[in-house]
């Protein structure tokens, strides 16, 4: 159990015992690690805000159902996940991701040295994102929530198969499928024009 | 030498694989699996420059202050019932059947109807306000049934009325909905009917065990979120539609 969990444990037993103080300090701590999930798994910002309400929602409700010895995030992070696929399969497929152009972004604009970098970069790096965008918009629900929580969430095989009720051999299918789709989609942009 | 298979790659890649100081191993010694090796590793590279909007360390606390009324709605929703909202709808319901009546008259019978006194524009908007606060009044219902008290028997007459009363609107919803080929409401409102059905057909006393059963069920599914989120798409879709009719501008 890491440091967050070993101070989760403390807080969900009081919020189980009706502390909404104690349910509060829960949503401000992990708040922003949702919303990172979310968005890798929906592609888009209005999405990910919808999910990260619902998924405290959802917790809310069933708190006298979670057991200890997951870990509250691990707990939180599946109900995302469930959350996440619910909205793209209510709506068919994935909304098109807005992907922020790079003068947009404030964590690269705040990064740039007075000597920035130059217009092609600028400009391939933007390409890039966007390229990005739009393979991970291509992959199916499953495969998109498998490659996120293995690439992004770092979670194991065993984990994801559990998170996404599949077995093992199906796990593993959807993360080979899901990195086949992405070097399809991204070999030409491996080798940026000079 | 026996190449390793894209899959292996993949699978070392991520420290997945199932003998990975074997996989390392060939890596150190074969070229051309270590360019292939390179090559998916540049690839997923890219993948990480896909960025994610950044958030503040207020986030935590913006959040908080857009839950917190739903969760205690959550608690309350059983009392807000109201009259006006039970009207209006019934104003909507009355409104799509008689839309209905004359859109099929209309086509069978080409007799001057109702709806040739409407434009298209507006009875769209009719469709969607009353597509939208169907849903709204479903939900209600819902979120009632999840958070009805505990105890040995637990009377759902009230819900199984309005359930009565939901499922025959929702039929016309869903079949209106699958005619204009718009497949994700027509989807909602498909599983939403089982699930009225169901409610509407058991015996009024129900136990705990049952009812964890029903609540079980309306969670698994994800039905209220999805209603929540096809809800939001369908007002939106009316806001949009009264901006661009002539009698929506103002």
């Amino acid at each position: 159990m890491d440091r967050m969990e070993a101070e989760d444990a403390d807080v969900v037993a009081r919020a189980r015992d009706g502390d909404m103080e104690a349910f509060r300090a829960l949503v401000e701590r992990h708040s922003r690690g949702l919303f990172h999930l979310a968005y890798r798994l929906t592609g888009n910002e209005q999405d990910a805000e919808d999910v990260v309400q619902e998924t405290f929602i959802r917790a809310y409700r069933r708190l006298d159902r979670y057991e200890s010895r997951a870990g509250f995030g691990t707990w939180l992070h599946r109900i995302t996940v469930n959350c996440a696929i619910d909205l793209t399969r209510s709506r068919g497929r994935h909304t098109p991701p807005r992907v922020p152009a790079f003068e947009e972004h404030p964590d690269h604009t705040e990064q740039l040295p007075a000597h920035g970098p130059s217009p092609e970069t600028v400009v391939y790096s933007s390409e890039v994102r966007r390229k990005v965008g739009d393979a991970l918009d291509r992959l199916t629900s499953s495969e998109r929530t498998a490659f996120v929580l293995r690439h992004f969430e770092e979670k194991s095989i065993e984990e994801i198969r559990t998170a996404l009720g599949l077995s093992e051999n199906a796990a593993k299918q959807c993360i080979f499928r899901a990195v086949r789709k992405l070097r399809r989609a991204l070999g030409p942009a491996m080798s940026p024009a000079r | 030498m026996k190449h390793l298979e894209q899959e292996e790659l993949i699978l070392c890649h991520y420290g997945e694989a199932e003998d990975l100081a074997a996989c390392r191993r060939h890596l150190e010694a074969c070229e051309e699996c270590r360019a292939e090796r390179d090559a998916l590793a540049g690839a997923l590279a890219l993948v990480d420059a896909f960025p994610v909007p950044e958030r503040g360390a207020e986030y935590g606390s913006e959040v908080w202050r857009r839950l917190a009324p739903r969760l205690v709605e959550t608690k309350t929703v059983s009392r807000v019932r109201s009259w006006p909202l039970a009207r209006s709808w019934a104003i909507a319901a009355a409104l799509v059947v008689m839309l209905m009546a004359g859109f099929v008259a209309g086509r069978y019978w080409r007799q001057p109807a109702v709806t040739e006194a409407i434009s298209a524009p507006v009875r769209e908007r009719i469709l969607l306000v009353a597509i939208g606060d169907h849903l709204e009044r479903s939900q209600m219902m819902l979120v009632e049934l999840v958070n009805a008290s505990d105890g040995q028997a637990v009377d759902l007459s009230a819900q199984q009325q309005k359930a009565r009363q939901l499922v025959e609107d929702n039929r016309i919803y869903r079949r209106t909905a699958a005619g204009a080929g718009d497949a994700a409401v027509a989807g909602v409102l498909d599983e939403l009917e089982r699930l009225l059905l169901d409610i509407a057909h058991r015996p009024a006393s129900v136990t705990q065990s049952e009812l964890d059963a029903i609540q079980r069920r309306v969670e698994a599914q994800g039905l209220l979120f999805r209603m929540r989120v096809i809800g939001s798409q369908v007002r939106e879709r009316e806001k949009a539609a009264a901006h661009n009719s002539p009698q929506g501008r103002t």
